[in-house]
């Protein structure tokens, strides 16, 4: 029996006592009879809920730090039931062990390599099933006691609606907590792993540093790398690609795009166009890398070499860029459209009354008063850009160098990342650590931007409510 | 025809017999909005001398029509006018007829103040730097305070100018609304209810304002006040279910109507 099972003897406990509950709360009803007299305050469904939730949400609990608590108890079991010259003397050795024993349990694994484990596996069964039997007492007793407890409560003057709503906000509340707390989680993580990082490395040689080259000697006797963690050409190959070349076309493409739906796009037309271009933005990156790999950068290495400009390579900023601001495009487009549709139509009409032309309309009047939603749509969508991995781990080079010739090959800090930390590593070196260093930037910068983003739209829609 | 639209047209000639110059002429208006008749066979005429007040109960067409007078309804797709609307003489509906230049000709004021997010200064200047009226920055200094002092505003804002135009009072915003307006050099001005959002000081400027303004342009007014009709317009209209009821002096139409409709309307029995 597994710890599911336990959940779902539960889940029919609660049922159990919903019906109980309901069934009490229905005695209640001065048109049933028993009490008559006063209105009773909540209806019986309310009375069945609030019993239910009495016996599963403790039990629940329970079950929660059971199924952490377990694990624990049943390595520790496998260990102390070996004798003690099997004993494992390391972590290393203890973690295979309990492994074995675990796979040689569920039958994964036909024999073990350690004689100690095989001796050990009828005493993890044994524990097993004791532990598990041990959950569903105590969660059952629990469930029933509090079951108990609540059915006692009922009356007809209980407040079991409010109680009812009192809970269920409980959950909500616990539900949202979870994605606060993950990102929390996060931050943390990133932090601790990174102060790993900035005891072997300066965080002045990192953030100021020119040379990026994060190979490091595994053995003493290796020759060559020693590694170098200026993170400086790691940085501008980031905002090279996805704050310049970019934006430069997602600006422009967005803007206008957005401004023809909005000021001349037929009704018709804008309905088709506009979920079209959101489209856009639900295709998997990986796609767009593809796209950018395969197609616009061999083009781009051919045209460079054609017109004959130096330091081409096939896998080049431009390519990158491009491609990506093409995937930013709706970005851009969906705030300034946003935006502009929350300019008054008074002040359009205002402006067009004057004799002013729809175009003059558009420039004097209508960007400049959606200019923060506009700039704030921006900020995102570079947000965005600079996060962006699959284009620029597909389409961007490796090497890290620092040029504005958008023919060459540059870096970024998601491609680094990316290259750091797939494959065989060992998580204790500078060079992985650095992974973790270089998010932490990336989460600051991006943070800093969604911030400056959110609070200029945010400013800027009082201005009209 | 009706017998509302016959009504009109009979009372539409004693606006001609008076010794005034007609600026716009209007002959059998009729406005759809997709399948719905918003206003049916309206004739009118609009001088300089008189200032014309549209009156009557909300949705009765009278706004639709004031929008005709210069083609605001083309920004409304599904709208399609049919009639007769010259200007000095000229189709402003005609294929010729550029609705640019028709409305820098006949300028209007809305319902609520719409100052572009400028200064002070910037909103008056709009028209001119579009139309490009004014060829040094002293010209258009020029224009600004000209049309300024035009809308009773320059005293209150010739020490701000550089300010924001939406930082001003309701009243001082409609004004600098009217100044905009008139910095074009417009030829009709059209107000749609250019006091119902403001408070009773402000209106009585706006009034003022309005009656100096008079024989400089054709002015057209809606409003939703009977008072006001009555104080600032020498001819009113009255507009009921898109139909125009009665039209003639506004003394006649206040203290005699010929109309019953007119008449209950006056004295308040509906609307």
């Amino acid at each position: 029996m597994s710890l599911s099972v336990i959940f779902l003897i539960i889940l029919g406990l609660g049922a159990v006592a919903f019906f109980a509950g309901r069934a009490r709360g229905n005695l209640f009803d001065p048109a049933v009879g028993a009490a008559a007299g006063e209105r009773p305050h909540s209806r019986p469904v309310y009375h069945g809920w609030y019993v239910a939730l009495a016996a599963i949400l403790p039990a629940l609990l329970l079950l929660t730090a059971w199924s952490f608590m377990q694990p624990r108890l049943l390595d520790a079991g496998i260990v102390a039931s070996m004798p003690a010259a099997d004993q494992p003397k390391t972590q290393i050795d203890r973690d295979a062990i309990i492994d074995e024993v675990k796979g040689l349990a569920s039958g994964e694994l036909q024999d073990a390599f350690n004689p100690a484990s095989k001796a050990a596996v009828p005493v993890y069964e044994a524990a097993r099933q004791r532990l598990t039997l041990g959950a569903l007492v105590a969660a059952v007793m629990i469930g029933l006691a509090g079951a108990g407890w609540a059915y006692t409560r009922l009356r007809p003057d209980f407040r079991a609606r409010t109680r009812v709503e009192r809970i269920v906000m409980g959950i909500l509340i616990a539900a949202s907590l979870i994605a606060v707390l993950t990102t929390f989680g996060i931050v943390l993580s990133l932090l601790f792993e990174s102060l790993r990082f900035f005891k072997t490395v300066s965080p002045i040689e990192f953030l100021f540093g020119t040379q990026w080259s994060p190979q490091t000697a595994i053995r003493a006797d290796q020759a060559g790398s020693s590694g170098a963690f200026g993170a400086v050409p790691l940085f501008w190959g980031t905002i090279f690609i996805g704050a310049i070349i970019a934006m430069a076309v997602a600006i422009p493409f967005g803007l206008m795009s957005a401004i023809w739906l909005t000021q001349y796009a037929p009704a018709k037309l804008r309905s088709v166009l506009k979920p079209l271009l959101e489209i856009l933005a639900g295709v998997p990156t990986v796609v767009y890398g593809f796209f950018a790999a395969l197609t616009v950068a061999p083009a781009l290495r051919d045209f460079a070499f054609a017109v004959g400009i130096p330091g081409a390579s096939s896998e080049s900023a431009l390519a990158a860029g491009l491609v990506m601001g093409v995937m930013i495009i709706p970005f851009v487009s969906s705030m300034a459209d946003d935006s502009m549709a929350a300019v008054p139509q008074a002040m359009r009409d205002g402006s067009l009354a004057m004799g002013a032309t729809p175009s003059e309309t558009i420039k004097r009047v209508l960007v400049p008063a959606a200019l923060p939603g506009i700039v704030g749509g921006v900020l995102l969508a570079v947000s965005r850009a600079i996060g962006e991995t699959m284009i620029v781990v597909m389409a961007a080079g490796l090497a890290a160098n620092m040029t504005a010739n958008p023919f060459a090959t540059v870096t970024t800090v998601t491609t680094q990342i990316v290259t750091l930390l797939t494959g065989d590593q060992e998580f204790d070196s500078p060079k992985t650590l650095s992974a973790f260093a270089l998010g932490l930037v990336l989460f600051v910068v991006t943070l800093i931007l969604n911030i400056v983003a959110l609070r200029v739209v945010k400013k800027y829609r009082e201005a009209y409510e | 025809m009706t017998e509302m639209a016959t009504n009109a047209q009979t009372v539409t000639p004693s606006a001609a017999t008076d010794a005034v110059t007609t600026k716009m002429t209007a002959r059998d208006v009729s406005v759809f909005y997709g399948a719905k008749q918003a206003l049916k066979s309206v004739s009118i005429d609009v001088s300089r001398e008189n200032v014309v007040a549209f009156i009557g109960p909300s949705g009765c067409g009278k706004s639709t029509f004031l929008r005709c007078l210069n083609r605001m309804n083309d920004t409304v797709a599904s709208a399609r006018v049919e009639g007769e609307i010259k200007l000095d003489g000229e189709d402003i509906y005609s294929a010729q007829m550029d609705v640019v230049q028709l409305r820098a000709r006949v300028g209007m004021v809305f319902q609520k103040p719409n100052p572009f997010p400028k200064s002070i200064y910037e909103n008056v200047a709009y028209g001119p730097r579009i139309h490009g009226l004014a060829k040094t920055r002293a010209d258009m200094d020029n224009i600004v305070e000209g049309s300024l002092r035009r809308a009773g505003l320059w005293e209150e804002a010739k020490d701000r100018l550089q300010e924001s135009g939406t930082a001003m009072s309701g009243g001082q915003q409609q004004r600098l609304c009217i100044a905009r307006a008139i910095a074009v050099d417009p030829e009709v001005i059209l107000m749609d209810e250019p006091c119902s959002a403001l408070d009773p000081i402000a209106t009585a400027k706006i009034e003022e304002l309005i009656d100096d303004l008079r024989g400089k342009y054709a002015i057209v007014i809606v409003t939703h006040n009977m008072q006001q009709a009555a104080r600032v317009s020498q001819k009113t209209a009255f507009f009921h279910l898109g139909t125009m009821v009665e039209y003639g002096d506004t003394s006649t139409i206040f203290t005699n109507p010929t109309e019953p409709r007119t008449k209950d309307y006056i004295t308040g029995r509906y609307g």
